[in-house]
């Protein structure tokens, strides 16, 4: 089995939770190479040719099973492009776990791509989780811009969770989806930016079927002078079902925008956006502060609980 | 035990406080009523020093607190459940409480602050703070919130906003139980069974104590 560095650890530990080799299939991508694969009777897990990413098929009715894929750049200077294909078979249930983290300490700037393709069968059922992190030198640019494209058939649910909490220097979020009859898509993303950092967040769904859904919640923290730009697009093509949420917490000289769009093409579509930007509420603050704690720990607290 | 003196509260040339002075001693059940906009939140808010009195001064426990600020007072034991509690978004109800006691704890515990306000904890725990609850869910989590710090001095703005007639005896068992454990309370009411369980009682009237 492979030997991970210390520095590789602590990556996988924040973006997968990683502390032993987990149950099911998975690939391990470290600094642009596959060191651990496993497929399990149900998963296959394969490399393209090309050796630039990979394809994962889940056979028709797997329960219960997961596949782990981190990526890890500690190589200073290292910029990758990886394209992952998901073909998720009819009725099948599966988790997948994605992660990425880079560490940097080195002058060059260090930067993953990845694009993911879930093609989701009939009545199948994904959850998705995807954490992103970054950390070493301040200065070195640490850049993570994932794009990730759902195809989701009639009667499927596909639950992702997005979330991007520290030391990403700079990141451009595409996640977009098309959904079919009664196909559900439930997105919960999570960013927090300080220094400098800046993050671009952009989600589209088009509603193709009839009593699809989409529920997209997104929530933001933004500190220091960093800046954040979310844009979500919600298209009803007939009778369904879309909502998307957006809360910021904005701090100190940090920028937000939050560009909602709808569109509907049928009378039947029912379409809902709610954004809200502000700074924390100087009444939780105070309201934290008289059960004993401080300014800087009640703030925590609210930022905590906001991204949770 | 606190001591209030000579307090007055001006904003622009609007007296929203003038002149209150008063002494609340040990295991003090003290009542403050009056009229709407007579000034009783205004004035709890500056004994909990979430406002800073324009004159006047403040003492607890013989010391001067009128320059400490809300977590310093919040240290030496003075509690406030506010009149309007407020939303703090995916902060759960177990956060609040887990807060207010200072240290990590389990179900069992959090729970029982939430049982004493009459909320079911295995419904409630993982309830968060926002407008998805009821006013007078929010008001007990409140109430809770402010029991689980097991303050010396505790000041309740109108606990009985919202809550309906059943649980009200509830309440008033609450604040009974705290007055049996020689805790300090000041009541700001306007409910006449919690105005008679107090032993001292003042009414304040365009900001001045009537009488
Ligand atoms: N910052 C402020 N600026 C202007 N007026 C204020 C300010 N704060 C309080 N007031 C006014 O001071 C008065 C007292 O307010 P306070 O909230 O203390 O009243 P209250 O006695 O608690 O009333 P209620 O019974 O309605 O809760 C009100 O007229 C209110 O509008
Ligand atoms: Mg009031």
């Amino acid at each position: 089995m492979v030997e991970f560095s210390e520095i590789e650890k602590r990556i996988l530990r924040e973006t997968i939770d990683f502390y032993e080799i987990p149950e099911g299939a998975y690939n391990f991508r470290i600094n642009g190479k596959s060191v651990a694969k496993k497929s399990t009777a149900n998963i296959d897990v394969m490399l393209k040719p090309n050796g630039k990413g990979l394809e994962i098929r889940v056979r028709p009715g797997t329960k219960n099973e997961s596949v782990h894929i981190p990526v890890v750049i500690s190589a200073s200077g290292m910029r990758e492009v990886v394209e992952n294909d998901f073909y998720i078979g009819k009725g099948a249930e599966v988790l997948i776990i994605a992660g990425c983290g880079i560490y940097n300490c080195g002058g060059e700037s260090s930067r993953h791509d990845g694009i993911h393709r879930l093609y989701v069968e009939k009545g199948a059922h994904v959850k998705y989780i995807e954490k992103h992190f970054g950390f070493g030198e301040r200065l070195s640019k640490k850049d993570i811009n994932p794009t990730t494209e759902v195809f989701a058939e009639p009667d499927s649910l596909v639950e992702m969770e997005l979330e991007q909490l520290k030391g990403v220097s700079s990141t451009i979020r595409i996640t977009s989806a098309e959904l079919k009859d009664n196909a559900k898509l439930i997105i919960k993303e999570r960013l927090f930016t300080h220094g400098r950092q800046t993050a671009e967040s952009k989600i589209k769904a088009v509603l193709i079927g009839k009593d699809s859904t989409v529920d997209i919640s997104s929530r933001a923290v933004a500190q220091d002078y960093s800046v954040q730009n979310f844009s979500s697009n919600i298209i009803g093509e007939g009778e369904c079902r879309g909502h998307s949420e957006c809360d910021a917490i904005i701090m100190d000289h940090a920028r937000v925008t939050a560009l909602p769009s709808l569109t509907a093409n049928s009378l039947d579509a029912e379409l809902i956006h709610e954004a809200a930007i502000g700074k924390i509420a100087g009444e939780q603050i105070t309201k934290l502060m008289s059960l004993g704690l401080t300014r800087a720990e009640a703030e925590s607290k609210i930022i905590n609980g906001f991204l949770k | 035990m606190l001591v209030l003196r000579d307090i007055s509260y001006k904003v622009g040339n609007k007296t929203i406080l003038n002149n209150i002075s008063l002494e609340v001693s040990n295991a003090d059940f003290l009542i403050i009523t009056g009229p709407n906009g007579s000034g009783k939140s205004t004035l709890a808010k500056i004994i909990m020093g979430i406002i800073k009195p324009t004159t006047g001064r403040i003492l607890y426990n013989g010391k001067d607190i009128t320059n400490l600020d809300v977590t310093e007072r919040a240290k030496l034991g003075v509690s406030y459940a506010f009149q309007q509690p407020v939303n703090i978004k995916g902060l759960r109800a177990r956060d609040l409480i887990e807060a207010a006691v200072g240290a990590p704890i389990g179900d069992t515990s959090a729970g029982k602050y939430l049982k004493a306000v009459g909320l079911n904890p295995v419904e409630y725990l993982d309830r968060e703070l926002d407008n998805s609850l009821s006013g007078g869910e929010k008001k007990r989590i409140e109430i809770a919130s402010v029991l689980a710090r097991n303050a010396e001095l505790t000041v309740f703005d109108e606990p009985e906003a919202g809550i309906d007639l059943w649980s009200f005896s509830d309440l008033l068992k609450v604040l009974k139980k705290q007055q049996a454990k020689g805790k300090t309370q000041i009541v700001i009411s306007h409910q006449e069974r919690i105005i008679n369980a107090g032993n001292k009682l003042i009414v304040l009237k365009n900001g001045a104590i009537d009488g």
